[in-house]
């Protein structure tokens, strides 16, 4: 099945025209709306009729994550707060969080391409669609929720966590399709088969699993602990959420819906195209969102990409797996994690100090994640009730800001390892 | 005073009546699909045509809570299971949990009879609806959402915790509603003091409340903290979830959307219907429910119905008060619906707990807290702390997987507390409404 | 009256507590009592030593997190009932024992234990009333 099969198998230079017209239309739209953008704009006088071609693309500006916390809270908006429908926001990092919002329109988009997603993944009506990613103001929820309904089949909207009322469930509704991150996936078989339930048993027959990189191995453990297909997909809050590109069952890389998320790669440190198959940063052109479209967004993911038609019928470009970050950013269970914030939890924490470690490692399938504090004469009690309540204080705090359970754990001083006088400030021990 | 649907809400008692044997008898009709009902109904003899007159709804068999448990998961399903778009479920894993299925339609419909609920509270297009309480099974955030964004408002969907955030974006969005349990209103309002804000430095002007229950007096608190008018929803996630009654404000009580349910109150002993104005068990009967009809439901909420049916605001639908209690144990915390026996079932497949508990419940800094006190037998304790620590998370885990909330557990000596004899009493409740 | 104790964090790490002792007897410092407290992920370690001040700088510099907290060295009349005695008048007058541990005295027929309270200056008076003989600190550094 193909949810949209004129733009999904559409013949390419036919595509490449939409783009032309929908970038030339969007580049008026933001001249006339953004107060942002028109600042960019009037210093190269740009318009829309300065885009002949695609090519011209590289005449505009990035846009970067920077752009849209200085510009917080409504300084990207191109409409009236009337026009605006939803909002949602990534964890603040120092200051001030990421926001993104969305029209009427924008969540039709949005329900269309997330159901362009699970269709590709092979879902269809008569499934049911579990889905395990938070809800609330992360993108991952709503938007695989409103993609399921628009699709038609029956949603439930789990959101994460309660792995033994997640089995139960998916058990006793006989789910089908199952959303999650990859990690979660392979934890939920584990406690499975703890609580006695074979989950090679389970009707389920298609993951469609994201917001963490994940390996080809990783696949293999899921697929035989499940017995199901597992398929990646792919998206971030700035651009629309989860719906950018969706893995197929040929496994060969990650469809992008390039009529509305236009796609480029570059070295990131030229900001020059790559060639077609190397690596670089996936930068994101978004040709038809209202509330707040962006140009050229750097989207810090390494991918690389290809415009081969695929096996499955669809000549949308595809993309790689993300290979990984251009940034510190870290994905944990889904969230993204910059360890910028947990210093400035320490920081604002009284009694801690900013010297820390992230510890990230995986426990049965499930990333765990552990801050070490250093513990000097300034911040050390005679009193196990301080200490552990100190302990307490920065784990409440962190988890506040992260939306994320962390350990804390306390460590004598100087004794984070410390590389050319800088703290090496994470340990990675996951694998695959 | 502006309406969702003026012709629907402003209906006339008569013209309602006619509405409401009309679909009274499409329920009996769509429930005879559903196992349970063609087993329960055919046993009775009971069938659409056997409705003539609104009264003859007292010869139907009532559903209660452990039906809807019994029948887990599909036996009160109406429609195809192909039909169904969503489901919700209450918390518990403990064969506690109960299942609503919706279609299209009845999606539709909620969301329909929230915008009315919203509307009614004043909200229009312009509005900035923060809303606060969780998303997920939970039919709190989900309902409430839908219908804010038929309305139009600009939809924030933060759900509940991480306070700062919360009047962060108060202040950065110029949020003007938000839907918010009065407990966690109360605690937000004290940080708002804390750090150094006033309402002045927000745009609020409408708090709505759901989840739980409270005093008027906290209400009069919470409007003259916040200086906003505070309006109560109520709801049940058999009944679709919140949008069941709404408060105008105008007169005491919740409209009940009497197009949608027949409300009766009852002795909940005897079972015997009540006169209007007496305290009692409200019981629901769905009238435009396709997937998962529901006929004469027990909610096990107890309040009155108001005799008086015509309002000021325009409005004929009958008016609940607020909930005065419950006719089983269930405690509110934080808004989640929580059964002792639940806490029960999971520390006693602990083999280190010993079989005397209790919960204890108070309030910090305005939240809910929940602690629950477990003997360890004597045969657990080897002189390790680890262990003891260990068996502290094993609990807590326990429970939160099973009632979704996090507590405090307080591991105490053999002996300590109260024995299990007779009626030990299990929950000792400190919170003041 | 009031002795310094020093108290240090230490991780559960092995080997951290011979460290410790080894930074120790390099300075040819000498422990007179000693207790190790344990949650599962840290502990505390608090001892009595001849010669607090150069202990504690000693520590710092090897980088133990190490500070000096006051309690208080009591006798107690070793025989049945001795203990509880003392903690009797301290109880009596609502003064709340943080923690304590016991401790060898070279003197015969009396046993010593190390208690830490809130209120300390209370507490001697407390204790002097109830007639317990709380032991100078220079004694106690040179037992």
């Amino acid at each position: 099945m193909i949810w949209n099969q004129e733009i999904e198998c559409m013949d390419p230079r036919e595509l490449g025209k939409l783009q032309l017209v929908r970038l030339q239309k969007l580049v008026d739209y933001l001249g006339e709306r953004s107060s942002f953008y028109r600042g960019k704009f009037t210093a190269g006088k740009i318009s829309g009729d300065a885009i002949k071609n695609l090519s011209d693309l590289k005449k505009l500006p990035f846009t970067r994550k920077t752009d849209l916390r200085d510009s917080y809270p409504f300084g990207m908006f191109c409409v009236d707060l009337k026009d605006v429908r939803e909002i949602h926001a990534s964890s603040g990092t120092t200051g001030n969080p990421t926001v993104v919002a969305y029209t009427g329109n924008d969540i039709k988009l949005w329900s269309e391409v997330m159901a362009r997603c699970l269709t590709i993944a092979g879902a269809g009506p008569e499934d049911i669609v579990q889905n395990a990613y938070g809800y609330g103001l992360f993108t991952g929820g709503l938007g695989v929720h409103y993609g399921a309904l628009e699709l038609g089949a029956a949603v439930v909207p789990m959101s994460s966590g309660g792995t033994k009322r997640q089995l139960k469930l998916m058990h006793d509704f006989r789910t089908t399709v199952i959303t999650c991150t990859p990690s979660y996936s392979l934890f939920m078989a584990e406690e499975a088969r703890e609580m006695g339930i074979d989950p090679l048993k389970s009707p389920i027959r298609i993951g469609v699993l994201g917001a963490e990189p994940w390996t080809e191995g990783l696949r293999r453990e899921i697929e035989a602990a499940w017995n199901m297909t597992a398929l990646d997909i792919y998206g971030l809050s700035e651009i629309i959420g989860p719906g950018v590109a969706q893995e197929c069952p040929e496994k060969n890389g990650l469809h992008i819906f390039s009529d509305v998320f236009l796609p480029e790669v570059i070295d990131p440190a030229t900001g020059e195209d790559c060639p077609e198959g190397d690596d670089g940063e996936l930068v994101i052109t978004t040709l038809t969102k209202e509330a707040i479209p962006l140009l050229r967004y750097r989207t810090g993911d390494i991918v690389s990409i290809t415009y081969q038609t695929c096996e499955c019928g669809r000549t949308l470009p595809r993309i790689s797996k993300v290979k990984g970050r251009t940034d510190d950013m870290l994905i944990i269970r889904g969230i993204n994690v910059f360890p910028s914030q947990i210093e400035a939890v320490l920081l604002e924490v009284e009694g801690a100090q900013p010297h820390y470690q992230l510890v990230v490692e995986r426990v049965k399938g499930l990333d765990t994640l552990e801050v070490q504090v250093e513990v000097d004469e300034n911040v050390f009690s005679d009193e196990i009730r301080r200490l552990q309540d100190l302990r307490h204080r920065i784990k409440k705090e962190i988890e506040s800001v992260l939306s994320l359970v962390v350990e804390v754990k306390l460590v004598e001083p100087k004794t984070i390892e410390r590389s050319m006088g800088k703290a090496k400030r994470v340990i990675d021990r996951r694998r695959g | 005073m502006n309406y969702w649907d003026r012709n629907i809400e402003t209906i006339g008692r008569e013209e309602l009546a006619a509405l409401q044997l009309q679909r009274l008898k499409e329920t009996v009709a769509r429930a005879l699909n559903s196992p349970y009902y063609r087993k329960v109904l055919g046993d009775n003899n009971l069938s659409p045509d056997s409705i003539r007159s609104l009264d003859d709804l007292r010869r139907f068999p009532f559903t209660a809570k452990d039906d809807l448990r019994a029948s887990y998961p599909r036996a009160l399903l109406a429609v195809d299971r192909e039909e169904v778009v969503r489901m919700h479920a209450s918390s518990g894993t403990t064969g506690q949990s109960t299942v609503v299925y919706h279609n299209l339609q009845d999606l539709e419909n909620w969301t329909g009879l929230v915008a009315r609920c919203l509307v009614m509270a004043g909200a229009t297009r312009g509005d900035v609806f923060q809303n606060m309480m969780s998303y997920g099974l939970f039919t709190g955030g989900i309902g409430l959402h839908y219908g804010a964004e038929r309305v139009g408002m600009m939809v924030i969907p933060i759900g509940g915790g991480n306070t700062h955030r919360q009047i962060q974006f108060f202040q950065d969005f110029g949020t003007t509603i938000i839907h918010i349990t009065p407990s966690y209103a109360l605690h937000v309002s004290d940080v708002i003091r804390d750090l150094g804000l006033s309402p002045d430095d927000f745009r609020l002007r409408v708090l709505i409340f759901g989840a739980e229950p409270y005093s008027e007096a906290t209400r009069e608190k919470l409007e003259q903290l916040y200086r906003v008018r505070a309006l109560n929803c109520y709801g049940l996630s058999e009944m679709n979830g919140p949008g069941v009654a709404f408060e105008c404000g105008m007169n005491e009580g919740m409209h009940v959307w009497e197009d949608s349910y027949i409300v009766e109150v009852i002795d909940p002993e005897s079972g015997d219907l009540l006169p209007p104005g007496d305290e009692g068990e409200i019981v629901f009967t769905t009238l435009t429910r396709e997937a998962m009809p529901l006929i004469r439901y027990r909610s096990r909420d107890l309040a009155r119905l108001y005799e008086r049916t015509d309002c000021s605001c325009g409005r004929n639908f009958r008016r609940l008060s607020r909930i005065i209690g419950r006719t089983d144990d269930m405690l509110i915390v934080r808004g989640v619906n929580v059964f002792p026996s639940q806490i029960e079932h999971e520390l006693m497949r602990i083999p280190e707990v010993g079989t005397n508990y209790q919960i204890l419940l108070d309030r910090v800094e305005n939240l809910d807290r929940m602690t629950v006190r477990v003997e360890i037998t004597g045969r657990t304790f080897h002189g390790e702390v680890g262990e003891l620590r260990l068996l502290k998370k094993k609990i807590e885990h326990a429970l939160k997987e099973e009632i979704l909330i996090t507590t405090e557990i307080e591991l105490m000596e053999p002996g300590a507390l109260p024995p299990s004899q007779g009626k030990a009493k299990r929950v000792i409740d400190n919170r003041e409404m | 009256m009031r002795v310094k104790q020093i108290s240090v964090f230490l991780e559960n790490k092995a080997g951290r507590l011979w460290e410790l002792t080894e930074t120790l007897r390099e300075k040819e410092l000498n422990i007179r009592a000693l207790s190790l407290a344990d949650t599962s992920d840290f502990g505390i370690l608090r001892m009595i030593v001849n010669r607090p001040e150069e202990a504690f700088d000693a520590l710092k510099e090897k980088g133990f997190a190490a500070a000096v907290t006051e309690v208080l060295a009591v006798e107690v009349p070793d025989r049945p009932g001795g203990l509880a005695g003392v903690l009797k008048a301290l109880n009596d007058d609502g003064v709340n024992v943080e923690y304590m541990y016991a401790f060898v005295e070279k003197k015969a027929g009396n046993a010593a234990v190390v208690i830490r309270v809130e209120e300390v200056e209370r507490s001697v008076s407390v204790l002097a009333a109830a007639g317990v003989t709380i032991l100078p600190a220079d004694e106690v550094y040179n037992l």
